[in-house]
């Protein structure tokens, strides 16, 4: 079996090691015995909804994600089928705000997003920066941490009603005052928190490659088998650590 | 060529300056003979809270003018090679120990009062106020790559900030800048008084620009450079096919670069002057962009080929950037590691021959850089394959562990030992007599780890080292 994974622009948007993410993710599902190939997808390259079974979008410059913008939004339809199909997504960051309605400059000017989710960022005079900690609930009566870094000028508000990725235990959070962090449309999540993520947050990674393994078979998600993860598990205490001692305050 | 000497300050000025003056020297004192440091930044700390414009009045005072080397990568190792070469003919005012804060320039205007000339390295961040309160002569601009962004903030609001303060110079300051880093060099344009200086032998140029290249799109349009060669991240020999934008002529070029993995490197400088050959006792094209930098302040200072010859050849390392210290019949070298871009340049040295013991420190402090992102952008995986063992230590060892054993670095190679003296004591362990321990510490881990040398009695504390 073989995880089809679509790289949303890597040579505009590779700011916070996204490469990280991905490396992590083409570990686990090859010691689980499965392949993944990671495609890399451009500006002016078409996105098939059905060619992937994992969708990636990291965070860039501020100049990057100038650039790429307009293209993004171009794709907005094919992006909505492809979450719409079950297709697991992603987003960090810049690339988070990039799928959202629109971002909005202290100039007045507005981004238009790719709409994917339910949220408007406004530019915010305060950058948030530190370390933070979430807890997240995806499936219903599993509670698990999320320990990561986040580093943004932007508040993102959801729309009421949206579900966020979790909530926030120490730091900043989407917009510093409400407690959410991230988003989640079906399989799609969208979040601040770089380190890279994944990483020291193995249970998520292992939660997005049963999603992707459920698209590419069209079946439920698997249960994948456990491995050690006795060094992600020091690595997240310590960035769990930090984010209670150092961590943004609202 | 030089600008006159500010206007005396009043009397009065001069006597409330004195005062201070005082207070700040008797802090330096009282912190080295408490231990604290090198007292390198206490006397300067104070005279900057007490009175900023303390900084101008001084700055003024250097009867050859002020001299400002900034850079995201090299700064150290660039004005210390630069304070080799000048020092020979001149009295100097200079920050050796890397305190590149304005309140570290205003430590070594206190303590180099009576030098004929000021050069100062200073943090990216802090060249907007340190080119405003000197009013250097010459400012030197080397590269902008991406560098902690939980503290600098993007590259791209580093390079505005440096746009705002440069356009703002009188014509006659020279530049002198890095000619292939592209938004460094674009600085420089149409300005009369320039050195525009680069690397010229493609020979060394990278196969594919690296994963951590930053402005690889073109500073004008927005397009894809093309390069020719890329040395260094996206350092190199790069023309935007759409608009034309492209390095402009070399001033002063390294050629026919030769490098000896770990231990030294040769190269012809190609100067106005003429070309003169120049062995380096540093390792690394990294290195061979420094001492290009450094002649070419040298030169807009006045000094001459011999001089700048004499001053590189002589220069052995700066401050815990590459240092080897002899330790029970082994030794110990500390390279350090701090940004994708450098630590990619510290890998690429240790390719030729891969140690078969390394010691990984990262630490997390604000001065490493609160967020470890990074350490998965710099490519490691060229050593991973090749190495016997890796101990990762620090504060952040187990990330580091994890960057690596996803990155290619079977388990069973790595040991993670959060403990720096633990690390360093294992890691010596392992080299066989009369080999070396290569050690990449971040920022504070390496403060830390030649405070355990200089404890042994291994090492001198760096306040102790020999004057210029």
């Amino acid at each position: 079996m073989r995880i089809r994974v679509g790289h949303l622009y890597p040579n505009y948007l590779n700011i916070y090691a996204d490469r990280g993410n991905i490396a992590v993710l083409t570990r686990r599902a090859i010691l689980r015995g499965y392949e993944l190939a990671v495609y890399a997808i451009g500006p002016g390259e078409t996105l098939e909804p059905s060619a992937y079974d994992l969708l990636y979008i990291g965070g860039g410059q501020d100049r990057e994600q100038a650039l790429i913008a307009p293209d993004l939004a171009a794709k907005s339809d094919a992006l909505h089928e492809a979450v719409a199909r079950g297709v697991a997504l992603l987003a960090v960051c810049g690339g988070y705000q990039l799928l959202g309605r629109a971002y909005r400059g202290r100039d007045g000017s507005v981004m238009p997003g790719a709409g994917v989710f339910p949220h408007e960022t406004v530019a915010g005079d305060t950058r948030m920066i530190g370390d933070v900690l979430l807890t997240c609930e995806l499936e219903p009566g599993e509670q698990h941490e999320l320990a990561g870094f986040e580093n943004h000028a932007g508040r993102t508000l959801l729309d009421p009603g949206a579900t966020p990725l979790g909530r926030v235990v120490y730091g900043f959070g989407n917009d510093g005052s409400s407690g959410m962090e991230g988003c989640r449309v079906t399989n799609a999540l969208g979040t601040y928190l770089h380190g890279p993520l994944l990483p020291r947050n193995p249970w998520l990674a292992d939660w997005l490659l049963s999603r992707a393994l459920a698209h590419a078979t069209a079946g439920a998600p698997p249960a994948l088998a456990p491995l050690s993860d006795e060094l992600e598990a020091l690595a997240f205490r310590v960035s769990a650590e930090r984010a209670r001692r150092r961590g943004g305050r609202r | 060529m030089l600008p006159s000497p500010g206007p005396v300050r009043s009397a009065a000025m001069g006597f409330r300056l004195q005062l201070e003056l005082g207070a700040a020297r008797l802090a330096g004192a009282l912190s080295r003979a408490a231990r604290r440091g090198g007292g390198t930044t206490i006397p300067g700390k104070l005279l900057w809270r007490i009175d900023p414009g303390a900084v101008d009045a001084l700055a003024e005072r250097l009867p050859g003018g002020v001299a400002l080397v900034s850079a995201t990568n090299g700064k150290t190792t660039t004005t210390t090679m630069a304070a080799e070469i000048l020092g020979q003919s001149r009295s100097l005012a200079w920050n050796r120990a890397g305190a590149n804060l304005l309140s570290g320039i205003a430590s070594a205007l206190v303590a180099g009062r009576g030098a004929e000339l000021g050069l100062f390295e200073v943090d990216e961040g802090a060249l907007p106020e340190a080119l405003a309160r000197t009013h250097p002569r010459v400012v030197t601009l080397a590269n902008l790559f991406r560098d902690q962004l939980d503290r600098y903030g993007e590259l791209e609001i580093v390079a505005e900030r440096w746009r705002a303060a440069i356009a703002a110079l009188p014509s006659d300051v020279a530049l002198v800048v890095n000619a292939d880093d592209p938004i460094v060099a674009d600085l420089a344009d149409e300005r009369q008084q320039a050195v525009r200086y680069g690397l010229d032998d493609p020979r060394h140029a990278r196969p594919s620009l690296q994963h951590a290249a930053d402005s690889k799109y073109c500073v004008r349009c927005g397009n894809p450079y093309a390069f020719a060669a890329a040395y260094v991240g996206h350092l190199g020999d790069y023309r935007c096919a759409a608009c034309g934008h492209q390095r402009p002529p070399l001033d002063v070029a390294a050629r026919e670069i030769e490098l000896r993995g770990l231990w030294s490197s040769r190269f012809l400088l190609a100067t106005p002057q003429g070309t003169q050959e120049i062995e380096l006792a540093l390792p690394g094209l990294y290195n061979v962009y420094n001492a290009v930098a450094a002649a070419s302040v040298s030169l807009a200072l006045g000094a001459s080929l011999p001089d700048i010859h004499a001053g590189l050849e002589r220069f052995s390392a700066a401050f815990g950037r590459f240092e080897r210290v002899p330790v029970q019949g082994k030794s110990v070298v500390l390279l350090l590691i701090k940004n994708p871009a450098g630590a990619n340049e510290v890998v690429r040295t240790l390719e030729t021959g891969v140690p078969p013991v390394l010691v990984i420190a990262l630490n997390d402090a604000i001065a490493d850089g609160r967020d470890v992102s990074w350490i998965w952008d710099v490519d490691f995986e060229p050593l991973l394959a090749r190495v016997g063992h890796v101990v990762a230590t620090g504060e952040r060892a187990a990330e580091l562990g994890l960057r690596l054993v996803y990155g290619g670095l079977p388990p069973e190679r790595l040991e993670v030992l959060p403990s720096l003296e633990r690390a360093l004591d294992r890691g010596l362990g392992l080299v066989e007599a009369g080999t070396e321990l290569v050690v990449l510490p971040t920022y504070t881990a390496m403060l830390a780890l030649r405070a355990i040398l200089v404890d042994r009695g291994l090492l001198r504390p760096y306040w102790e080292e020999r004057p210029a």
